[in-house]
């Protein structure tokens, strides 16, 4: 399948205010970031959520546990996809009992991918609240999912894609629009 | 081919260096479910697994199933003593009636060469053989090359000696078959009556003396001597084999600074290995038990974890 750039959504200047303006909001929902930690969702989510703890520090401080979440096991996709997809290792090497928990993905779309992640976060632990922080949301939810902060609302039509890229994957941080020419 | 486009595991010998890394690569993350305190994750729900063992097994059968059920697939058994094969029902009714019940997955063991490869031609289930005679027991070989891997941190061109019933052992052709494909020296020990004739013609070294044999290799596998396959008088008896096979920690001296001993399982301990060294950190043989659940997570989960329509067969 080849895709051709449609449209730049945000650039490193737009990605890192946008992560600004989350960490102000994680800080403001709970009063505070001490009980707080980030579970990033593999693979962009990962790096994402780095990005925001070092936002979170550079305002509070405090820079809280960050951990990376791999929901392949707990996909509903999974026997509708072609062969098993990959998987790879959960590593959050805190305790994420009573804590409160921030998910953080590249983009929410049909909701399934944090429906998931909700699944296989309670299976380490029982969280005292678990929110959910995106960079894009891009609509076309299929479950009853809401995000609890969002960097940008993208209204897309279902052809397109968005791709978040990150520097310690992609080697920059952008976001762009991509659409299909030929499958 | 990839892994997890197979219909069956049958053996290492046709299975790729590439596959066998997405096999251990996958182990590792299912390894680490099975530490955790809720050890069960939904990636197998609906599937049906089940066991056929013709010949008795502990660690192989519980952890196939205890595998399936930590991702969650049903599992089940058939008691082969119990069952309708002692009436006198044929391999292949048998298996038609089993696959009428619908389990996406046999597992099966056998004392006879092929019939797993049998199995796998008449009937639509996946088939992976657990051990058929004296052929192949591929999980074994790879969660033995997991546990070498975990401890060494890589397979490539490690020494590794395999001590005892060459000859009896699926267990060691599997080895020789999936540790070759990584640029191992690969050694095998033991009298020349339980050395194949011709097993040099698989790129190995063949050695009748222990001590010459271990001398600096990394990995030592010791075998179990198998009491149930020696129908002739290959060795003369336990006593003799002890004295000249048994591997003790003064062998392990031999061998390079940090090897690692490992065994299948079960152990005749005084036997092929010594209480001392078999309780020695450097024996990892209880760690090759973990390592099998996780092993054949990844096996499962990657012949079952996808949409069936790409695969092969």
């Amino acid at each position: 399948m080849k895709f051709r750039e449609k449209a730049l959504i945000m650039d490193e200047t737009a990605i890192r205010r946008a992560l600004t303006r989350i960490a102000h909001e994680i800080n403001e929902a709970n009063k505070g970031v001490e009980n707080v930690a980030l579970v990033g969702i593999r693979r962009r989510g990962g790096p994402l959520a780095h990005q925001l703890a070092s936002q979170v520090e550079s305002i509070e401080g405090i820079k809280p546990p960050v951990g990376v979440l791999d929901i392949t096991l707990y996909r509903d996709d999974l026997t509708a996809l072609g062969p098993a997809p990959i998987v790879h290792r959960t590593e959050v090497d805190f305790d994420i009992t009573d804590k409160v928990i921030v998910l953080v993905d590249d983009v929410i779309f049909t909701g399934r991918t944090a429906r998931a992640a909700l699944d296989a976060l309670m299976d380490i632990g029982r969280p005292k609240r678990i929110q959910l922080a995106v960079l894009i949301d891009r609509g076309h939810r299929e479950l009853p999912i809401k995000p609890d902060f969002v960097g940008k609302n993208v209204p897309t039509s279902r052809q397109e894609i968005v791709s978040v890229l990150v520097e310690e994957i992609d080697g920059e941080n952008k976001v762009v629009i991509e659409e299909l020419i030929e499958s | 081919m990839r892994f997890d486009r197979r219909k069956d595991l049958l053996g290492l010998r046709d299975v790729s260096r590439e596959e066998i890394e997405v096999i251990l690569g996958t182990a590792i993350p299912m390894k680490d479910i099975i530490r955790r305190d809720m050890k069960k994750v939904p990636a197998l729900r609906g599937k049906g697994i089940i066991t056929v063992f013709y010949e008795n097994s502990t660690r192989t059968r519980t952890s196939f199933e205890l595998a399936g059920k930590y991702l969650s697939a049903d599992t089940s058994n058939l008691a082969v003593s119990s069952s309708s094969v002692q009436k006198g029902e044929s391999l292949k009714d048998t298996l038609k009636t089993i696959e009428m019940m619908g389990p996406d997955v046999l597992v099966m063991r056998h004392s006879c060469t092929g019939a797993p490869h049998y199995a796998a031609r008449n009937t639509k289930m996946r088939v992976i053989n657990a051990g058929d005679g004296i052929n192949e027991h591929p999980t074994q070989a790879l969660l033995d090359m997991y546990s070498i891997r975990e401890r060494k941190g890589t397979l490539e061109g490690l020494k590794v000696a395999i001590v005892g019933d060459i000859l009896h052992s699926r267990v060691a052709r599997s080895n020789i078959f999936g540790l070759s494909k990584f640029g191992c020296e690969l050694r095998v020990i033991g009298p020349s009556t339980l050395i194949p004739p011709d097993i040099e013609k698989l790129g190995v070294k063949a050695y009748a003396n222990l001590e010459s044999g271990l001398k600096g290799v990394d990995v030592i596998n010791v075998l179990r001597i198998q009491k149930e396959r020696q129908h002739g008088a290959l060795f003369p008896s336990i006593d003799e084999y002890r004295e000249l096979y048994m591997v003790t920690p003064e062998h392990l001296a031999l061998a390079a600074d940090d090897a690692v001993v490992l065994h299948p399982g079960p152990m005749n301990r005084g036997i092929e290995i010594s209480t001392e060294l078999a309780e020695s950190s450097r024996c990892v043989v209880n760690e090759q038990v973990s390592n099998g659940v996780a092993v054949r997570m990844a096996i499962l989960y990657l012949m079952l974890g996808g949409g069936r329509d790409e695969i092969a067969g």
